[in-house]
Order: C-alpha cells, then sequence, then structure tokens
C-alpha cells in the first residue's frame, strides 16, 4: 500500500537559464511533494517547462534557487541517484547510439549498478527484461537501432528499465512520438513496470487525455508555474485554471463537439 | 463529375535485392467537390507511400503496380517527376507534410519561400505584386503576417512554421488537398489552432476537397466527412465517419477504435486494448486476410480466403465475416 | 563497409586514392627501384637525358633520387603535421565542446588567440631563429602545433551539438563518465568529419612545408620538395630556363594535395546522407 513518504520535495523551486537580458525562467517557483508509489503526471503545452522540470528530478539540471529534494536529500551525487531514479524519453531513436548494437547498450545499463552482476546474469536478465516487454531476445539478436520500428525501439527503453529496477520513473513523453495503437501498448507495459517494482513514476505528456487515464494526480502546468493540481476527476470535471480549461478543450474528443466546420465554402477567394 | 479518381489504385517498392515490397494494394476512392476523406491507420500501413501515389510522383525505389488516379478528369499516371513537378503540384493537388521543418528551407524568409513557389507556377509576374498578394493572403491566416513573413522558419514556433506550409502549399487554390499527418508532431494546443486554420481555409473557398491522413481517429470525427481505414497496404473499411467511429464493423477498426484514449470524466474505467502482434511482412504474397493474424475473431479458413470489399450496413468492408 | 563501399562507387574518390597511393608507392618503393644518391653523377644543370633521367641539379646530383627523396619529407612532414594538428584540435574540440562553461571558455581563448595570430608567421619566425638544428620533425611539429585550430573549432561546434542529444542522456544515466561518453558516444558520430579534417590538415601540412622552404627556412638536414625549389630559386633556375628544376616538384605538390582535396570533397558526399544520392 502506499505509504506517505515524500519521494520529492520541490519548495520554490526556481531553474534559469541564460544569462542578462536573455535569461529564461524554465521553472518558476514551484512547490510540491510526490509521494511514494504515486503516479504524478506533468501536463502542459510545449514550452511549459515540464521536460526542465523532469531534468531537475533526474539531477541533470539543478535548481538555480529554492530547494528540491530527493528523500529528503539535496540530489548530489548523481551516480548514487540514478540507482534510483532512472527515465524513459521521448524519442527512443535519438537515445540509442547508432553505432552499437541494441543489447550492448541494454547491457550498458548495467554500468550504474554498484555490484555488477556476472556476465552470465547480466545475460539471464537482459533476456527477462526483454521478454517482459515482449520480445523475443533472438528477435533483436545483433541488431542496430535503425533496424527496429519505433515501437519496438520504445519497448527497448522500457526493457532497460526493467533491468534496472529503479525506485522511481521519469517518463518524458513516452508515447508521443508513436501512432495511437502503439500507445496503449505502451501504456500496458508501463502499468506492468508499476505493478511489479511497486515504482513511482512521474509521467510527463501535453495529452491531459492520456494523463488521466495514467496517473493518481495531476499538475497542469503553465510557463514554468504549476497552475492546478489534483486528482484526475478533480481536474478534468471541476477545473480551476484558465490553462486546464484550455487543454481539457483542445483535445478533439469522440463525444463533444470541439471545432465545428462550416458546411460550405461561402465566397471563393482567387489564386495568389 | 468526381474532383478526385483512384481506381485500384497498387503501388510498390524495389529493394536493392530485386525484391517487390507491395506496400499499397487494390485501393479505389471517388472524391466530390468539398468532401473532407480521414485515412486512418498505424504506421507503416501504406498511409505516406499512398500519398505519393496520389500526386503520381514516383521516384525510385517507389514505383506504379497498376491502376489510375485522375484529378478532374485528367490521369497523373506515368508522367515523368519533372512534369508532375511543374504542372501538377501546388494548382491541382497540394501536399501538406508533417514535419514543417524539413519542409521549408532554413536559409531563406518565409516570404522568399512563398514567392518562390508561385515564381514557379507563373511567368514574368513582378517581385512586388508577389509580395503585396502574399501579404494580402497571409492576412486570411489569424497572425502576425509582418512578423511572419519576415522571418526565417527557425524563428517562427512549431505553429506558426506549420501554419505558413500550409499558407504556402494553399497559395494557388490547389483543387485537392493533401495533408500527411499535419499535426501529429504537435502539441495539442497548437494542434487545435491549426486545425482551426485549415476549417478557415475551407470556409473563405480557398480549397474545397482534402486528404487527412492521421492515426488520431478521435481527431479525423471532427474534420473528417468519411474516413478509410487502412491496413497492411489495403482499405478495410470505407464509411461516412458517423458510420466508422460510432459503429465500426472491421475487426480491425473496432481494435483501433479500442486502443484510443479518452479524457471524459467517468470514462477512466474504459481502459485502452492494444493490439497485439504486428502487420504483416508485405515482401511475401498473402493469400487470406492480411489482419487474420492479429485478429480476435479470425476463423481458420481467413487465412486462406481472399477478402474483397462488400458492403455492409451502408458502407465498405473487406471481411466476409463482418456484420 | 558500407561506407566504404559507397565511396568505392564515387569516380572522384577513386581518382583521388589513385592518385595518393600513387604518390606513396613512389616514395616507399622508389629508392629499390632506382639507385638513391646524393653524390655527383654529371655536370651542372645537365637537361633530362637517359642516364639522368629528370636531369641534374646545380651540384650535378640526379634529379630523380632528389625527388624521391623529396617526396618522403615531405609525406612525412604531411602526415606528421596533419596527426598533431588533429589529434590536438579534436582532443580540445570535443572536451570543450562538452563540457561547457569555463573550460569552454579557456579552450576557446586559446583557440582564438592562435587563430588571430597567423599561423604562418609564427612558422616564419620560430624558423628562422633556429639556426641549428632545424630538422625536418621539428619543422612538422611547428606545423602541427599552430594549426591545430581550426580543427578546434569545427570538432567543437559538433560536440556541442551532440551534448544534448537523449542518448548522451541515456549514457548519463547508465552511469558512464565523461571519458566514457566522448569516447563511445561523441567520437564515433564524429569519427567521419575527424577524418575529413585529417585529410585536409596532411594537404595544408604538406603546403605549409612546401612553402616554409621555398623560402629558405626548410630542413636543414635533408631534402624536402620545397628545398628542391628553394634552391632552383636561389640559383636562377627560373630565368635560366631550366625548367626540369622546378615543373617536378611543382608537379608532384600539386597531385598530393590535389589527390587529398578530392578524397576529402567525395568523402564529404559519403558521411553525409543529405549529400548522397
Amino acid at each position: 500500500m502506499q505509504n506517505n513518504k515524500n519521494i520529492f520535495t520541490a519548495s520554490n523551486c526556481t531553474c534559469e537559464f541564460g544569462s542578462g537580458k536573455k535569461i529564461v525562467r524554465a521553472v518558476d517557483n514551484v512547490t510540491f511533494e510526490i509521494k511514494d508509489e504515486e503516479i504524478v503526471s506533468l501536463v502542459g503545452g510545449s514550452g511549459c517547462g515540464k521536460s526542465v522540470l523532469a531534468k531537475i528530478m533526474l539531477g541533470l539540471h539543478h535548481p538555480t534557487s529554492g530547494t528540491f529534494l530527493y528523500n529528503g536529500n539535496p540530489i548530489t551525487n548523481t551516480k548514487i541517484h540514478w540507482r534510483e531514479v532512472q527515465a524513459v524519453f521521448q524519442d527512443p531513436f535519438s537515445c540509442f547510439n547508432q553505432f552499437f548494437t541494441i543489447r550492448s547498450q541494454l547491457k550498458a545499463a548495467f554500468g550504474i549498478m554498484k555490484d555488477k552482476p556476472s556476465t552470465k546474469e547480466m545475460e539471464d536478465r537482459v533476456d527477462q527484461a526483454l521478454l517482459a516487454v515482449n520480445i523475443k531476445p533472438p528477435e533483436i539478436e545483433g541488431k542496430y537501432p535503425f533496424e527496429l520500428s519505433g515501437g519496438q525501439m520504445q519497448r527497448m527503453l522500457l526493457a532497460r528499465i526493467f533491468i534496472l529496477r529503479p525506485k522511481v520513473l521519469i517518463a518524458d513523453e513516452p508515447t508521443s512520438m508513436v501512432d495511437a495503437c502503439v500507445r496503449a501498448n505502451i501504456l500496458d507495459y508501463l502499468m506492468k513496470l508499476k505493478e511489479e517494482l511497486k515504482m513511482t513514476i512521474v509521467f510527463i505528456t501535453h495529452d491531459i487525455g492520456l494523463a488521466y487515464y495514467v496517473s493518481d494526480r495531476l499538475f497542469i502546468m503553465h510557463k514554468g508555474k504549476i497552475v492546478e493540481q489534483g486528482s484526475p476527476d478533480e481536474v478534468t470535471s471541476s477545473p480551476k485554471s484558465e490553462h486546464t480549461i484550455q487543454l481539457l478543450d483542445d483535445i478533439p474528443e469522440i463525444h463533444r463537439d470541439w471545432i465545428v466546420r462550416s458546411p460550405s465554402a461561402k465566397l471563393a477567394h482567387p489564386a495568389v | 463529375m468526381s474532383v478526385f479518381e483512384v481506381q485500384n489504385l497498387s503501388l510498390h517498392y524495389l529493394t536493392r535485392f530485386g525484391q517487390k515490397i507491395h506496400a499499397v494494394t487494390d485501393v479505389s476512392f471517388t472524391m466530390e467537390k468539398g468532401e473532407i476523406l480521414g485515412i486512418a491507420g498505424e504506421s507503416g500501413c501504406g498511409k505516406s507511400t499512398l500519398v505519393n501515389g496520389l500526386m503520381g510522383l514516383f521516384i525510385p525505389p517507389l514505383y506504379p503496380t497498376s491502376g489510375d488516379v485522375r484529378v478532374g478528369g485528367e490521369s497523373l499516371m506515368n508522367r515523368s517527376p519533372k512534369d508532375i513537378r511543374e504542372n501538377v503540384l501546388c494548382r491541382k493537388v497540394s501536399m501538406i507534410p508533417q514535419g514543417a521543418f524539413n519542409a521549408l528551407n532554413p536559409t531563406c524568409k518565409v516570404k522568399d519561400i512563398a514567392a518562390d513557389v508561385i515564381a514557379a507556377h507563373m511567368k514574368e509576374v513582378d517581385k512586388k505584386h508577389i509580395y503585396s498578394r502574399l501579404r494580402e493572403r497571409f492576412d486570411l491566416f489569424g497572425m502576425n503576417t509582418d512578423k511572419v513573413l519576415n522571418s526565417h522558419p527557425i524563428q517562427l514556433t512549431a505553429g506558426e512554421r506549420q501554419r505558413s506550409v500550409i499558407g504556402i502549399s494553399t497559395l494557388l487554390n490547389p483543387q485537392m488537398v493533401i495533408a500527411d499527418e499535419p499535426t501529429s508532431a504537435l502539441d495539442v494546443t497548437t494542434q487545435k489552432v491549426v486545425i482551426k486554420m485549415i476549417f478557415d481555409l475551407l470556409e473563405k473557398g480557398i480549397f474545397s476537397t482534402m486528404i487527412f491522413i492521421t492515426h488520431e481517429l478521435p481527431l479525423l470525427r471532427h474534420v473528417a466527412d468519411n474516413i478509410a481505414i487502412m491496413y497492411a497496404g489495403e482499405f478495410v473499411e470505407v464509411g461516412t465517419t458517423e458510420q466508422i467511429v460510432f459503429d465500426p464493423r472491421h475487426p480491425y477498426t473496432k481494435a483501433l477504435m479500442g486502443a484510443m484514449l479518452s479524457a471524459e470524466p467517468g470514462q477512466k474505467q474504459k481502459k485502452p486494448t492494444a493490439i497485439e502482434g504486428a502487420p504483416p511482412n508485405l515482401a511475401n504474397p498473402i493469400e487470406g486476410c492480411r489482419f487474420a493474424e492479429r485478429c480476435p475473431v479470425a476463423k481458420p479458413e481467413c487465412r486462406k480466403n481472399k477478402q474483397d470489399i462488400r458492403m455492409v450496413a451502408g458502407r465498405q468492408v473487406r471481411c466476409e465475416y463482418a456484420e | 563497409m558500407k561506407i566504404l563501399k559507397n565511396l568505392l562507387k564515387s569516380p572522384m574518390f577513386v581518382t583521388g586514392l589513385v592518385l595518393f597511393l600513387a604518390t606513396i608507392i613512389l616514395a616507399l618503393i622508389g629508392p629499390y627501384v632506382h639507385t638513391i644518391t646524393m653524390e655527383r653523377v654529371g655536370p651542372q644543370y645537365a637537361p633530362p637525358a637517359a642516364q639522368y633521367l629528370l636531369g641534374t641539379d646545380d651540384l650535378g646530383r640526379d634529379y630523380v633520387s632528389l625527388l624521391i627523396r623529396g617526396l618522403r619529407s615531405s609525406l612525412y612532414v604531411g602526415f606528421l603535421a596533419g596527426i598533431i594538428a588533429t589529434t590536438v584540435g579534436t582532443l580540445l574540440g570535443i572536451y570543450g565542446g562538452f563540457k561547457g562553461g569555463w573550460i569552454d571558455d579557456l579552450i576557446n581563448m586559446i583557440t582564438n588567440l592562435f587563430i588571430v595570430i597567423p599561423s604562418f608567421v609564427i612558422l616564419i619566425l620560430i624558423s628562422s631563429s633556429l639556426k641549428d638544428g632545424r630538422s625536418l620533425t621539428l619543422i612538422g611539429l611547428i606545423i602541427g602545433m599552430t594549426t591545430w585550430t581550426w580543427s578546434a573549432r569545427a570538432v567543437r561546434a559538433q560536440s556541442a551539438a551532440l551534448k544534448s542529444k537523449d542518448h548522451i542522456s541515456l549514457a548519463k544515466i547508465n552511469g558512464d563518465g565523461t571519458l566514457a561518453v566522448i569516447v563511445k558516444h561523441i567520437l564515433p558520430y564524429l569519427a567521419s568529419y575527424v577524418f575529413m579534417v585529417f585529410i585536409l590538415q596532411v594537404a595544408s601540412g604538406i603546403l605549409s612545408e612546401a612553402a616554409i622552404s621555398m623560402i629558405g627556412l626548410g630542413p636543414l638536414d635533408t631534402v624536402s620538395l620545397g628545398t628542391i625549389l628553394n634552391q632552383a630559386k636561389n640559383n636562377g633556375a627560373l630565368g635560366d630556363g631550366v625548367w626540369w628544376a622546378f615543373i617536378p616538384s611543382t608537379v608532384i605538390i600539386t597531385v598530393i594535395v590535389f589527390a587529398l582535396y578530392l578524397i576529402n570533397t567525395s568523402a564529404e558526399g559519403a558521411f553525409n546522407p543529405r549529400l548522397r544520392k
């Protein structure tokens, strides 16, 4: 069962890039907590700061002011941090090095572990992880990233997580590059990871519908600020922020009017 | 007379080893003026290959196998890419690509890219005249016209870039517009803005007939009049938007609808279900139904019997057991 | 392998490679085919004849021997300078681009400093200050140390662009250290680039040596294609119509540099998928 331990605690956390007049405040004074075994979604349009916030959680960026704590401590030793906090990125093709086989890159994940298992055990664990995402190990034997489809590559990133078994997973738009059919598939595996490993998941997306489906809590972001947070039902049925309303409104829903097209052409505009 | 007619179009790729990959098989449809046809299917189903075929643009290794494509009665088959580029594209059939960034030359300003398109299709028009007409046209798009026209593509937001691409590809009021996943690379807010612009252009009569290709069925529900579902190079179900979205009959269409998400309160229990397995390899000839391997209701004979289009409940379905 | 196959399809590359290999073969097996001698074999400036194919110089030495010796020296200097310039430039460029921050600023400052000071002037100053012991190796070292800047510049830009790619983030959270990331995840992406820079550096090394020798600041311990030209110039061979004193060495230098430029240009087409067709 979910306990009340805080995994991430941010208080007045701000992250800025650049200097002087060109300063960009990517994350603006955010305060929040993420509890153990929770699935939290960060939702917002492009450039809202959700990816930067994700990189702060990963320890790849540091807040320029305010504090950001993992398990009550600031993130100082990233190598130890990455044993427990791992990530899945948006574009699986750009995540893998095109000069090495996929299998060797999956094995590279063992590099972060404190006690490296024996070679035999490594191979076994890679095989198990591949089976967990429904790929038979011979299918990718000797293959390079460009030889697989987008859906398969995204599953490779998830297999990497099955190998590492982290406590926290940061999923940065893991489904935005795959089509709708593969999306359901990837989400299934994410849920399976959550069930098996009892992970905390931070899910980053621009699609509030997707966030609604996967998460326990939603953070709606706009221009670096968290403008609304709450349970998916609260946020979607009685949104308080105009940005949330906007995001909900923007999704083309099957059962609701969206933009209505006027029936026929009224005046013909001459060609340029 | 129909604006756009496609008859039994089949296309193949020729690999370096002389192997034929039948990417599109036996696609037929006609479109009337003012119609919007949505084509949906998963990636690799032949949507993008079909787009090239529909423009008559055959650049090796893509070749037409058989069939005909007609725009306003004029056939696009057996014509050189040069002829197609000069006489068909932009004026008769225009394409809106997915990645606006690749479509715009990064070293030119938007106005020069647009002026080039016009200059390529008209002789003896002076530049000043072109610029003033461009401004007039871009004023319709609801953007800051001066800023957009005088910017390099990299200085624009993703939404402005995609809207510029749409503006440029419809400059010559094409009879047909083919939009190949025009919003897949955008976030939901920008997607809405772009779709709104397309509707605006339709209303202003800049173009009226469009093929809209996407994998997002919920989006098609709002955009298309008719929808064709494509699987492994074939149309498996073609009907009105209402029929396809609310009452699908082909097992693949049903599965595709089941994989879609919904954000409405109370819908969380309706879990999207993935379609297991992968589409067949089109390099090998397939005898029976192409979806049989993944179909939840497949019968043993489905793998042997060739499936033909038949009418079920007022729409075309390629499944002998659909009812 | 695929790249090599692609390359071999390009007539430009094949021409360049054949020409370059021809000069290398000439330098390697020349001494076994032709007896190299630095002794006087005939009269001063004897025109080409059967016993001395390309004539003799002002000291009556055989020009074929001199040219083979000179070619060996020029190639040696070119490769030495190319290897030094490419290695130093690549290492500094990758490291600076990848690390960013003050390290990048510092390396950038040094690079700019070297770019602003014309390297050829430094080359002349150092060479002329070394009256004795100006050896071929020293000249190669000096050329290498003064021309690494543009490889550093080019590589730095590429490395900085790669830095923010997802696969680098993934390598980091896999626990790879800076060195491992650079070697495994940046260098392979730059390999083709570095190769092209190397080819150009070799060509420029050969040209620089020829230029510095031409004005009389070349190596004192051996003959190079540049010193042959210098000698011809000093003795007024040009005015006397002794064409065999300068044309053969000029042709050889031109052929090597031309071949290297051909290889570089065609390799760019093979490595860059956008130019590949």
